[in-house]
Protein backbone atom coordinates (compact mmCIF):
# COMPACT_ATOMS: atom_id res chain seq x y z
CA UNK A 1 0.00 0.00 0.00
CA UNK A 2 3.40 2.21 -0.51
CA UNK A 3 2.59 4.66 -2.88
CA UNK A 4 4.16 4.16 -6.43
CA UNK A 5 7.65 5.76 -6.72
CA UNK A 6 8.75 8.70 -8.73
CA UNK A 7 11.63 9.08 -10.86
CA UNK A 8 13.51 12.40 -11.59
CA UNK A 9 15.95 11.09 -13.96
CA UNK A 10 15.07 13.34 -17.51
CA UNK A 11 16.45 10.00 -19.41
CA UNK A 12 15.59 12.04 -22.42
CA UNK A 13 18.16 14.99 -21.42
CA UNK A 14 21.01 12.39 -19.88
CA UNK A 15 21.12 9.51 -21.92
CA UNK A 16 19.77 11.01 -25.52
CA UNK A 17 23.62 11.72 -26.30
CA UNK A 18 24.14 7.52 -25.98
CA UNK A 19 21.49 7.07 -28.11
CA UNK A 20 23.00 4.39 -31.09
CA UNK A 21 26.42 4.71 -29.63
CA UNK A 22 26.70 1.12 -29.27
CA UNK A 23 25.08 -1.71 -31.33
CA UNK A 24 24.74 -5.35 -30.93
CA UNK A 25 27.47 -7.12 -32.96
CA UNK A 26 26.82 -10.52 -32.23
CA UNK A 27 24.46 -12.70 -31.14
CA UNK A 28 23.61 -16.48 -30.27
CA UNK A 29 22.17 -19.40 -28.43
CA UNK A 30 22.68 -22.77 -27.50
CA UNK A 31 21.85 -25.74 -26.30
CA UNK A 32 17.84 -24.45 -25.62
CA UNK A 33 15.37 -27.24 -24.51
CA UNK A 34 16.77 -30.22 -23.35
CA UNK A 35 20.63 -30.37 -22.96
CA UNK A 36 21.58 -33.73 -20.98
CA UNK A 37 25.17 -33.84 -19.62
CA UNK A 38 25.50 -30.17 -20.02
CA UNK A 39 25.95 -27.73 -16.97
CA UNK A 40 25.56 -24.01 -16.79
CA UNK A 41 29.51 -22.90 -17.40
CA UNK A 42 28.94 -25.13 -20.76
CA UNK A 43 26.30 -23.66 -21.80
CA UNK A 44 27.34 -20.45 -21.31
CA UNK A 45 30.87 -20.76 -22.88
CA UNK A 46 29.75 -22.09 -25.97
CA UNK A 47 26.90 -19.60 -26.53
CA UNK A 48 29.44 -17.30 -25.84
CA UNK A 49 31.70 -18.77 -28.40
CA UNK A 50 29.30 -18.19 -30.94
CA UNK A 51 28.18 -15.04 -29.98
CA UNK A 52 32.19 -13.86 -30.84
CA UNK A 53 32.54 -15.69 -33.87
CA UNK A 54 28.76 -14.07 -35.09
CA UNK A 55 30.53 -10.84 -34.86
CA UNK A 56 33.52 -11.89 -36.57
CA UNK A 57 35.56 -11.60 -33.54
CA UNK A 58 38.26 -13.99 -31.81
CA UNK A 59 37.46 -14.95 -27.61
CA UNK A 60 41.09 -12.40 -27.27
CA UNK A 61 39.05 -9.51 -28.43
CA UNK A 62 36.56 -9.53 -25.35
CA UNK A 63 37.53 -7.10 -22.87
CA UNK A 64 34.29 -6.66 -21.07
CA UNK A 65 31.85 -8.65 -19.55
CA UNK A 66 28.33 -8.82 -18.29
CA UNK A 67 27.31 -11.82 -16.91
CA UNK A 68 25.31 -13.66 -13.96
CA UNK A 69 23.57 -16.82 -12.44
CA UNK A 70 20.63 -17.58 -10.45
CA UNK A 71 23.30 -20.25 -8.00
CA UNK A 72 26.65 -18.59 -7.71
CA UNK A 73 27.38 -14.87 -6.41
CA UNK A 74 30.61 -15.06 -7.61
CA UNK A 75 29.43 -16.37 -11.35
CA UNK A 76 31.89 -13.59 -13.52
CA UNK A 77 34.80 -15.01 -11.52
CA UNK A 78 34.68 -18.54 -13.11
CA UNK A 79 33.44 -17.29 -16.33
CA UNK A 80 36.39 -15.44 -16.77
CA UNK A 81 38.46 -18.40 -16.16
CA UNK A 82 36.40 -20.16 -18.46
CA UNK A 83 36.68 -17.52 -21.28
CA UNK A 84 40.24 -16.92 -20.65
CA UNK A 85 39.67 -13.25 -21.01
CA UNK A 86 40.92 -10.42 -18.78
CA UNK A 87 38.02 -8.23 -18.81
CA UNK A 88 39.10 -4.18 -18.10
CA UNK A 89 35.67 -3.77 -17.73
CA UNK A 90 32.86 -6.99 -14.96
CA UNK A 91 29.56 -6.08 -13.99
CA UNK A 92 28.15 -9.00 -12.52
CA UNK A 93 25.11 -7.04 -11.53
CA UNK A 94 21.90 -9.57 -10.60
CA UNK A 95 18.88 -8.61 -10.38
CA UNK A 96 16.92 -11.43 -11.80
CA UNK A 97 15.48 -12.44 -15.48
CA UNK A 98 15.76 -8.46 -16.20
CA UNK A 99 19.69 -8.85 -15.36
CA UNK A 100 20.98 -9.30 -19.53
CA UNK A 101 18.87 -5.98 -20.65
CA UNK A 102 19.88 -3.97 -17.64
CA UNK A 103 23.60 -4.77 -18.21
CA UNK A 104 23.31 -2.98 -21.59
CA UNK A 105 23.63 1.03 -20.18
CA UNK A 106 26.38 0.32 -18.09
CA UNK A 107 28.26 -1.54 -20.61
CA UNK A 108 27.43 1.79 -23.15
CA UNK A 109 28.94 3.91 -20.78
CA UNK A 110 32.06 1.88 -20.52
CA UNK A 111 32.37 1.26 -24.50
CA UNK A 112 31.84 5.29 -25.01
CA UNK A 113 34.41 5.99 -22.30
CA UNK A 114 36.80 3.98 -24.00
CA UNK A 115 37.04 1.15 -20.47
CA UNK A 116 36.89 -1.55 -22.79
CA UNK A 117 36.00 -2.26 -27.02
CA UNK A 118 34.04 -5.20 -26.69
CA UNK A 119 31.35 -6.13 -24.10
CA UNK A 120 30.23 -9.96 -23.97
CA UNK A 121 26.82 -10.30 -22.05
CA UNK A 122 26.17 -14.03 -21.49
CA UNK A 123 24.17 -17.16 -19.77
CA UNK A 124 24.00 -20.38 -19.48
CA UNK A 125 21.94 -22.62 -17.49
CA UNK A 126 21.03 -26.56 -17.56
CA UNK A 127 18.26 -25.77 -14.52
CA UNK A 128 16.26 -28.68 -16.76
CA UNK A 129 19.02 -31.58 -16.86
CA UNK A 130 21.49 -30.67 -14.11
CA UNK A 131 21.89 -32.76 -11.13
CA UNK A 132 21.50 -29.71 -8.85
CA UNK A 133 18.33 -27.99 -10.22
CA UNK A 134 15.75 -25.88 -9.70
CA UNK A 135 14.48 -27.48 -6.63
CA UNK A 136 17.67 -27.82 -4.81
CA UNK A 137 18.39 -24.60 -5.92
CA UNK A 138 15.00 -23.08 -4.37
CA UNK A 139 15.93 -24.79 -1.39
CA UNK A 140 19.28 -23.41 -0.37
CA UNK A 141 18.03 -19.98 -1.69
CA UNK A 142 15.29 -20.13 1.15
CA UNK A 143 18.23 -19.68 3.62
CA UNK A 144 20.63 -17.69 1.32
CA UNK A 145 17.70 -15.49 0.29
CA UNK A 146 15.36 -15.16 2.74
CA UNK A 147 11.72 -13.47 2.58
CA UNK A 148 10.86 -14.20 6.11
CA UNK A 149 7.30 -12.32 5.53
CA UNK A 150 6.46 -14.05 2.73
CA UNK A 151 7.95 -17.82 3.22
CA UNK A 152 5.73 -18.66 6.73
CA UNK A 153 2.44 -18.94 4.68
CA UNK A 154 3.99 -21.65 1.86
CA UNK A 155 3.59 -19.28 -1.29
CA UNK A 156 4.59 -21.67 -4.32
CA UNK A 157 7.39 -18.75 -5.73
CA UNK A 158 7.54 -17.33 -8.14
CA UNK A 159 4.04 -18.61 -9.36
CA UNK A 160 1.96 -17.55 -6.34
CA UNK A 161 3.14 -13.91 -7.00
CA UNK A 162 2.20 -13.70 -10.38
CA UNK A 163 -1.30 -15.63 -9.33
CA UNK A 164 -1.94 -12.75 -7.15
CA UNK A 165 -1.33 -9.97 -9.97
CA UNK A 166 -3.26 -11.66 -12.03
CA UNK A 167 -6.38 -12.12 -9.63
CA UNK A 168 -5.98 -8.69 -8.94
CA UNK A 169 -6.14 -7.49 -12.64
CA UNK A 170 -9.14 -9.37 -13.21
CA UNK A 171 -10.60 -7.94 -10.31
CA UNK A 172 -9.80 -4.44 -10.95
CA UNK A 173 -9.87 -4.51 -15.01
CA UNK A 174 -12.49 -7.69 -15.89
CA UNK A 175 -9.54 -9.36 -17.59
CA UNK A 176 -10.70 -12.69 -17.99
CA UNK A 177 -9.49 -16.51 -17.92
CA UNK A 178 -9.79 -16.75 -21.47
CA UNK A 179 -8.08 -13.59 -22.00
CA UNK A 180 -4.51 -14.79 -19.90
CA UNK A 181 -5.09 -17.88 -22.14
CA UNK A 182 -4.67 -15.65 -25.05
CA UNK A 183 -1.53 -15.01 -24.22
CA UNK A 184 -0.01 -18.48 -24.00
CA UNK A 185 -2.28 -20.04 -27.24
CA UNK A 186 0.02 -16.69 -28.70
CA UNK A 187 2.95 -17.31 -27.78
CA UNK A 188 2.34 -21.07 -29.12
CA UNK A 189 1.60 -20.03 -32.70
CA UNK A 190 5.05 -18.60 -32.91
CA UNK A 191 6.67 -21.46 -31.25
CA UNK A 192 5.13 -23.53 -34.01
CA UNK A 193 7.22 -21.21 -36.79
CA UNK A 194 10.46 -21.73 -34.70
CA UNK A 195 12.98 -25.21 -35.35
CA UNK A 196 14.34 -23.74 -31.82
CA UNK A 197 11.31 -23.55 -29.52
CA UNK A 198 10.82 -26.45 -27.04
CA UNK A 199 6.99 -26.83 -27.15
CA UNK A 200 5.38 -26.67 -30.93
CA UNK A 201 2.55 -29.06 -30.03
CA UNK A 202 -0.80 -27.53 -30.97
CA UNK A 203 -2.28 -25.33 -27.78
CA UNK A 204 -6.13 -23.95 -27.53
CA UNK A 205 -7.41 -21.81 -24.88
CA UNK A 206 -9.85 -24.61 -23.86
CA UNK A 207 -6.30 -26.52 -23.46
CA UNK A 208 -5.09 -23.49 -21.32
CA UNK A 209 -7.97 -23.46 -18.77
CA UNK A 210 -7.95 -27.20 -18.32
CA UNK A 211 -4.35 -27.65 -17.68
CA UNK A 212 -3.44 -28.56 -14.12
CA UNK A 213 -4.15 -25.66 -11.65
CA UNK A 214 -1.21 -24.45 -9.92
CA UNK A 215 -2.09 -21.16 -8.55
CA UNK A 216 -5.71 -19.64 -9.12
CA UNK A 217 -6.25 -17.95 -11.65
CA UNK A 218 -3.44 -19.83 -12.79
CA UNK A 219 -2.56 -23.15 -14.45
CA UNK A 220 0.66 -24.89 -15.62
CA UNK A 221 -0.07 -23.33 -19.23
CA UNK A 222 0.28 -19.80 -17.87
CA UNK A 223 3.56 -20.70 -16.48
CA UNK A 224 6.61 -20.39 -17.98
CA UNK A 225 9.07 -23.74 -19.33
CA UNK A 226 11.88 -25.13 -17.46
CA UNK A 227 14.66 -25.63 -20.06
CA UNK A 228 18.30 -25.43 -20.11
CA UNK A 229 20.08 -22.70 -22.18
CA UNK A 230 22.32 -20.45 -22.98
CA UNK A 231 22.61 -17.30 -24.72
CA UNK A 232 25.25 -14.56 -25.74
CA UNK A 233 25.64 -10.99 -27.24
CA UNK A 234 28.35 -9.05 -28.12
CA UNK A 235 28.77 -5.36 -27.68
CA UNK A 236 30.54 -2.71 -29.60
CA UNK A 237 31.17 0.88 -30.13
CA UNK A 238 28.69 1.93 -33.48
CA UNK A 239 31.54 2.55 -35.75
CA UNK A 240 33.80 -0.62 -34.66
CA UNK A 241 30.46 -2.42 -35.40
CA UNK A 242 29.83 -1.26 -38.72
CA UNK A 243 33.23 -2.77 -39.89
CA UNK A 244 32.09 -6.07 -38.25
CA UNK A 245 30.70 -9.40 -40.17
CA UNK A 246 27.08 -8.78 -38.81
CA UNK A 247 24.39 -6.17 -39.57
CA UNK A 248 24.65 -4.16 -36.52
CA UNK A 249 21.37 -3.49 -34.29
CA UNK A 250 21.53 -0.36 -32.49
CA UNK A 251 20.93 0.40 -28.82
CA UNK A 252 18.52 3.52 -29.05
CA UNK A 253 17.72 3.07 -25.32
CA UNK A 254 17.52 1.57 -21.98
CA UNK A 255 16.56 1.80 -18.43
CA UNK A 256 16.27 -0.28 -15.47
CA UNK A 257 13.43 0.04 -12.32
CA UNK A 258 13.12 -1.95 -9.35
CA UNK A 259 10.75 -0.57 -6.57
CA UNK A 260 10.22 -4.08 -3.99
CA UNK A 261 11.41 -7.82 -3.54
CA UNK A 262 8.60 -9.27 -2.06
CA UNK A 263 5.39 -9.46 -3.84
CA UNK A 264 3.65 -7.75 -0.54
CA UNK A 265 5.81 -4.85 -0.64
CA UNK A 266 4.94 -3.95 -3.99
CA UNK A 267 2.62 -0.74 -4.62
CA UNK A 268 -0.09 -1.68 -6.69
CA UNK A 269 -0.46 -5.16 -8.14
CA UNK A 270 -1.57 -3.93 -11.76
CA UNK A 271 1.19 -0.98 -12.25
CA UNK A 272 5.04 -2.91 -12.28
CA UNK A 273 7.73 -0.50 -12.77
CA UNK A 274 8.26 -0.92 -16.54
CA UNK A 275 5.91 2.26 -16.52
CA UNK A 276 8.92 3.62 -15.75
CA UNK A 277 11.91 1.40 -17.03
CA UNK A 278 10.02 1.30 -20.57
CA UNK A 279 9.08 5.87 -20.02
CA UNK A 280 12.55 6.25 -19.53
CA UNK A 281 13.96 3.80 -22.64
CA UNK A 282 11.45 5.45 -25.04
CA UNK A 283 13.03 8.77 -23.68
CA UNK A 284 16.31 7.81 -24.20
CA UNK A 285 15.15 5.97 -27.88
CA UNK A 286 13.07 9.68 -29.14
CA UNK A 287 10.22 6.43 -29.79
CA UNK A 288 7.28 5.58 -28.29
CA UNK A 289 5.34 2.35 -28.21
CA UNK A 290 3.37 2.93 -31.54
CA UNK A 291 6.86 3.00 -33.18
CA UNK A 292 7.68 0.15 -32.39
CA UNK A 293 7.64 -3.33 -34.97
CA UNK A 294 7.71 -5.77 -32.30
CA UNK A 295 7.87 -6.40 -28.47
CA UNK A 296 9.75 -8.99 -27.04
CA UNK A 297 8.56 -9.30 -23.24
CA UNK A 298 9.62 -11.89 -20.19
CA UNK A 299 6.30 -13.57 -20.28
CA UNK A 300 7.16 -15.67 -17.19
CA UNK A 301 3.65 -16.35 -16.49
CA UNK A 302 0.44 -15.00 -19.31
CA UNK A 303 -0.05 -11.93 -16.97
CA UNK A 304 2.99 -10.86 -17.54
CA UNK A 305 2.62 -9.83 -21.29
CA UNK A 306 -0.53 -8.34 -20.35
CA UNK A 307 1.11 -6.13 -17.51
CA UNK A 308 3.83 -5.17 -19.71
CA UNK A 309 2.04 -4.35 -23.19
CA UNK A 310 0.05 -1.68 -20.62
CA UNK A 311 3.24 -0.39 -18.36
CA UNK A 312 5.32 0.16 -21.68
CA UNK A 313 2.27 2.01 -23.39
CA UNK A 314 1.03 0.09 -26.19
CA UNK A 315 -2.62 0.40 -24.75
CA UNK A 316 -3.99 2.31 -21.71
CA UNK A 317 -3.90 0.43 -18.10
CA UNK A 318 -6.51 -2.00 -18.15
CA UNK A 319 -7.01 -2.78 -21.43
CA UNK A 320 -4.58 -5.49 -22.07
CA UNK A 321 -6.48 -8.51 -22.10
CA UNK A 322 -9.03 -6.67 -24.66
CA UNK A 323 -5.80 -6.09 -26.79
CA UNK A 324 -4.75 -9.93 -26.52
CA UNK A 325 -8.10 -11.15 -27.44
CA UNK A 326 -8.75 -12.96 -31.07
CA UNK A 327 -5.11 -13.32 -31.67
CA UNK A 328 -3.93 -10.08 -30.90
CA UNK A 329 -0.67 -10.84 -30.26
CA UNK A 330 -0.45 -14.27 -32.30
CA UNK A 331 1.31 -13.90 -35.88
CA UNK A 332 -1.13 -11.78 -38.03
CA UNK A 333 -2.68 -9.76 -35.03
CA UNK A 334 -1.85 -6.12 -34.07
CA UNK A 335 1.35 -6.36 -32.60
CA UNK A 336 3.97 -8.74 -33.09
CA UNK A 337 5.12 -10.31 -29.17
CA UNK A 338 7.70 -12.58 -28.40
CA UNK A 339 7.94 -14.03 -31.82
CA UNK A 340 10.27 -16.87 -30.75
CA UNK A 341 7.34 -18.22 -28.78
CA UNK A 342 8.74 -16.57 -25.42
CA UNK A 343 9.54 -17.96 -22.06
CA UNK A 344 6.07 -19.84 -22.15
CA UNK A 345 6.80 -22.01 -25.53
CA UNK A 346 10.03 -21.25 -26.26
CA UNK A 347 12.90 -21.28 -23.98
CA UNK A 348 13.42 -20.65 -20.54
CA UNK A 349 16.85 -21.29 -18.17
CA UNK A 350 15.55 -19.90 -15.26
CA UNK A 351 16.39 -16.36 -16.10
CA UNK A 352 15.09 -15.50 -20.02
CA UNK A 353 16.51 -11.48 -20.70
CA UNK A 354 19.24 -12.48 -22.97
CA UNK A 355 16.86 -15.08 -25.55
CA UNK A 356 14.40 -12.27 -25.48
CA UNK A 357 17.06 -9.81 -27.01
CA UNK A 358 18.71 -12.61 -29.08
CA UNK A 359 14.87 -12.96 -30.54
CA UNK A 360 14.76 -8.66 -31.66
CA UNK A 361 18.21 -9.44 -32.99
CA UNK A 362 17.08 -11.90 -35.07
CA UNK A 363 14.03 -10.27 -35.94
CA UNK A 364 15.79 -7.15 -36.94
CA UNK A 365 18.79 -8.57 -39.03
CA UNK A 366 15.60 -10.27 -40.93
CA UNK A 367 17.15 -13.75 -40.52
CA UNK A 368 14.13 -15.27 -38.36
CA UNK A 369 13.24 -18.11 -41.05
CA UNK A 370 9.24 -18.25 -41.53
CA UNK A 371 8.00 -16.10 -38.63
CA UNK A 372 9.92 -13.38 -40.25
CA UNK A 373 8.39 -9.70 -40.00
CA UNK A 374 8.19 -8.24 -43.07
CA UNK A 375 8.49 -4.64 -40.91
CA UNK A 376 11.66 -5.21 -38.91
CA UNK A 377 13.11 -1.69 -38.03
CA UNK A 378 12.46 -1.30 -34.23
CA UNK A 379 11.39 -3.18 -31.76
CA UNK A 380 11.19 -3.27 -27.62
CA UNK A 381 12.85 -5.79 -25.16
CA UNK A 382 11.51 -5.79 -21.83
CA UNK A 383 12.66 -8.30 -19.07
CA UNK A 384 11.64 -8.75 -15.51
CA UNK A 385 13.13 -10.26 -12.64
CA UNK A 386 12.40 -11.56 -9.17
CA UNK A 387 8.41 -11.43 -8.51
CA UNK A 388 7.31 -8.53 -10.59
CA UNK A 389 10.47 -7.17 -8.54
CA UNK A 390 12.54 -5.79 -11.44
CA UNK A 391 12.46 -4.81 -14.79
CA UNK A 392 14.43 -3.73 -17.50
CA UNK A 393 13.57 -2.03 -20.94
CA UNK A 394 15.36 -1.59 -24.42
CA UNK A 395 14.48 0.15 -27.39
CA UNK A 396 16.75 -1.48 -30.77
CA UNK A 397 16.78 -0.63 -33.88
CA UNK A 398 18.37 -0.88 -37.32
CA UNK A 399 20.78 1.65 -39.24
CA UNK A 400 17.79 3.34 -40.81
CA UNK A 401 16.69 4.18 -37.54
CA UNK A 402 19.41 6.31 -36.51
CA UNK B 1 -8.26 7.02 16.45
CA UNK B 2 -7.23 3.49 17.92
CA UNK B 3 -5.44 3.61 21.68
CA UNK B 4 -2.56 1.32 19.71
CA UNK B 5 -1.98 4.68 17.55
CA UNK B 6 -0.72 6.43 20.52
CA UNK B 7 0.35 3.76 22.60
CA UNK B 8 4.77 3.32 21.49
CA UNK B 9 6.17 -0.23 22.62
CA UNK B 10 9.47 -0.17 23.99
CA UNK B 11 12.11 0.19 21.58
CA UNK B 12 14.55 -2.42 21.21
CA UNK B 13 17.25 -1.51 20.35
CA UNK B 14 19.84 -4.51 20.06
CA UNK B 15 17.78 -6.32 18.30
CA UNK B 16 16.96 -6.53 14.49
CA UNK B 17 13.33 -5.81 13.36
CA UNK B 18 12.73 -9.02 12.08
CA UNK B 19 14.18 -10.50 15.72
CA UNK B 20 11.90 -8.16 17.28
CA UNK B 21 8.65 -8.78 15.37
CA UNK B 22 8.83 -12.51 15.57
CA UNK B 23 9.80 -12.40 19.23
CA UNK B 24 6.27 -10.59 19.39
CA UNK B 25 4.65 -12.57 17.76
CA UNK B 26 5.78 -15.61 19.62
CA UNK B 27 4.16 -14.09 22.94
CA UNK B 28 0.98 -13.28 20.77
CA UNK B 29 1.30 -10.02 19.97
CA UNK B 30 1.07 -8.62 16.52
CA UNK B 31 3.12 -5.52 15.84
CA UNK B 32 4.13 -3.03 13.16
CA UNK B 33 6.15 0.00 12.96
CA UNK B 34 5.38 3.01 12.67
CA UNK B 35 7.60 6.12 11.66
CA UNK B 36 8.31 8.91 14.45
CA UNK B 37 8.38 11.84 12.37
CA UNK B 38 6.01 11.56 9.63
CA UNK B 39 3.47 9.16 11.42
CA UNK B 40 3.45 6.52 8.65
CA UNK B 41 2.81 3.02 9.53
CA UNK B 42 5.42 0.89 7.88
CA UNK B 43 5.48 -3.15 7.49
CA UNK B 44 7.44 -5.18 6.43
CA UNK B 45 9.65 -4.56 9.54
CA UNK B 46 12.76 -2.75 8.95
CA UNK B 47 15.79 -0.04 9.89
CA UNK B 48 14.35 3.18 8.41
CA UNK B 49 10.71 4.63 7.06
CA UNK B 50 9.96 3.91 3.20
CA UNK B 51 8.01 7.38 3.50
CA UNK B 52 10.78 9.70 4.49
CA UNK B 53 13.76 8.19 5.80
CA UNK B 54 13.50 8.59 9.34
CA UNK B 55 15.19 5.71 11.33
CA UNK B 56 13.93 4.86 15.20
CA UNK B 57 10.42 3.00 13.65
CA UNK B 58 8.31 2.36 16.67
CA UNK B 59 6.64 -0.55 17.45
CA UNK B 60 2.72 -0.24 17.81
CA UNK B 61 -0.16 -2.80 18.37
CA UNK B 62 -1.64 -3.25 14.93
CA UNK B 63 -5.50 -3.06 14.77
CA UNK B 64 -5.97 -6.69 13.25
CA UNK B 65 -8.66 -5.26 10.90
CA UNK B 66 -8.13 -5.71 7.18
CA UNK B 67 -9.28 -6.60 3.75
CA UNK B 68 -8.47 -8.72 1.05
CA UNK B 69 -5.99 -7.07 -1.68
CA UNK B 70 -5.69 -10.16 -3.77
CA UNK B 71 -6.18 -14.01 -3.22
CA UNK B 72 -4.62 -16.75 -4.74
CA UNK B 73 -5.80 -20.88 -4.11
CA UNK B 74 -2.44 -22.50 -3.90
CA UNK B 75 -2.75 -26.00 -5.42
CA UNK B 76 -1.66 -29.16 -3.13
CA UNK B 77 -2.34 -32.50 -3.33
CA UNK B 78 -5.61 -33.87 -0.72
CA UNK B 79 -2.77 -36.02 1.46
CA UNK B 80 -0.44 -33.60 1.72
CA UNK B 81 -2.96 -31.37 2.86
CA UNK B 82 -5.46 -30.06 0.37
CA UNK B 83 -5.52 -26.75 -1.40
CA UNK B 84 -4.68 -23.34 0.93
CA UNK B 85 -5.12 -19.86 0.99
CA UNK B 86 -2.21 -17.52 0.11
CA UNK B 87 -4.15 -13.52 0.37
CA UNK B 88 -2.65 -9.84 0.46
CA UNK B 89 -4.05 -8.26 3.34
CA UNK B 90 -4.45 -4.74 2.89
CA UNK B 91 -4.90 -3.48 6.79
CA UNK B 92 -6.36 -0.41 8.39
CA UNK B 93 -3.19 1.24 9.58
CA UNK B 94 -2.26 1.74 5.56
CA UNK B 95 0.28 -1.26 5.37
CA UNK B 96 -0.14 -4.62 3.23
CA UNK B 97 1.14 -8.24 4.38
CA UNK B 98 1.44 -11.35 3.04
CA UNK B 99 -0.75 -14.28 4.90
CA UNK B 100 -3.83 -16.42 5.14
CA UNK B 101 -7.06 -16.45 5.45
CA UNK B 102 -8.77 -19.56 7.15
CA UNK B 103 -12.07 -20.31 8.35
CA UNK B 104 -13.76 -20.56 4.79
CA UNK B 105 -13.08 -22.72 1.59
CA UNK B 106 -9.72 -21.25 0.47
CA UNK B 107 -11.53 -20.78 -3.11
CA UNK B 108 -14.13 -19.05 -0.91
CA UNK B 109 -11.70 -15.99 -0.10
CA UNK B 110 -12.63 -13.18 -2.18
CA UNK B 111 -11.38 -9.60 -2.74
CA UNK B 112 -12.52 -6.87 -0.36
CA UNK B 113 -13.39 -9.62 2.05
CA UNK B 114 -12.92 -7.92 5.90
CA UNK B 115 -10.43 -9.95 7.48
CA UNK B 116 -9.62 -9.90 11.52
CA UNK B 117 -6.29 -10.89 12.65
CA UNK B 118 -5.13 -13.40 15.18
CA UNK B 119 -1.68 -14.88 16.23
CA UNK B 120 -1.33 -18.43 15.79
CA UNK B 121 1.05 -20.56 16.97
CA UNK B 122 3.12 -23.15 14.54
CA UNK B 123 5.93 -24.81 15.53
CA UNK B 124 6.31 -23.08 18.60
CA UNK B 125 7.03 -19.69 16.29
CA UNK B 126 3.64 -17.16 15.79
CA UNK B 127 2.07 -16.59 12.82
CA UNK B 128 -0.21 -13.83 11.83
CA UNK B 129 -3.50 -15.56 10.06
CA UNK B 130 -6.74 -13.98 9.40
CA UNK B 131 -10.50 -15.15 9.31
CA UNK B 132 -13.40 -13.31 8.42
CA UNK B 133 -14.34 -10.15 10.20
CA UNK B 134 -17.75 -10.33 12.49
CA UNK B 135 -20.33 -8.55 10.85
CA UNK B 136 -20.38 -4.74 12.04
CA UNK B 137 -17.37 -5.30 14.12
CA UNK B 138 -15.02 -2.34 14.93
CA UNK B 139 -14.14 -1.85 11.21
Amino acid sequence: MSRIPRSHLDAAAVNRPLRGRVAIAGAATYGCGEAPGMDDMTLLVRAAQAAVQDAGLSMQDIDGLATCSVNASMWPMPVIEHLGINPTYVDGTMIGGSSFIAHLLPAIRALEAGQCKAVLVCYGSAQRSATFGRKESQAARRFLDPQPYEFPYEPVLPVTAYALAAARHMHEFGTTRTQLAEVAVAARAWAQQNPEAFMRDPLTIEDVLAARPIASPLTVRDCCLVTDGGGAIVLTRAERARDLARPPVYVLGNATAIWNRQISCMPDLTTTSASQSGAQAFAMAGLKAADMDMAQVYDAFTINTILFLEDLGFCAKGEGGAFVENGGIAPGGRLAVNTNGGGLSCVHPGMYGIFALIEAVRQLRGEAGTRQLKRHSTAVVHGNGGTLSSQSTAVLGTAETL
Amino acid sequence: MLASDTTYLPLPMHLSAQTHYQAELDAGRFCIQRCPQCQNHVFTPRELCPHCGTGGLRWVRASGLGTVYSTSTVARKQDAGGNYNVALIDLQEGVRMMSRVEGLAPEAVAIGLRVQAHVAQKDGRGLVLFQPAAQGGAA
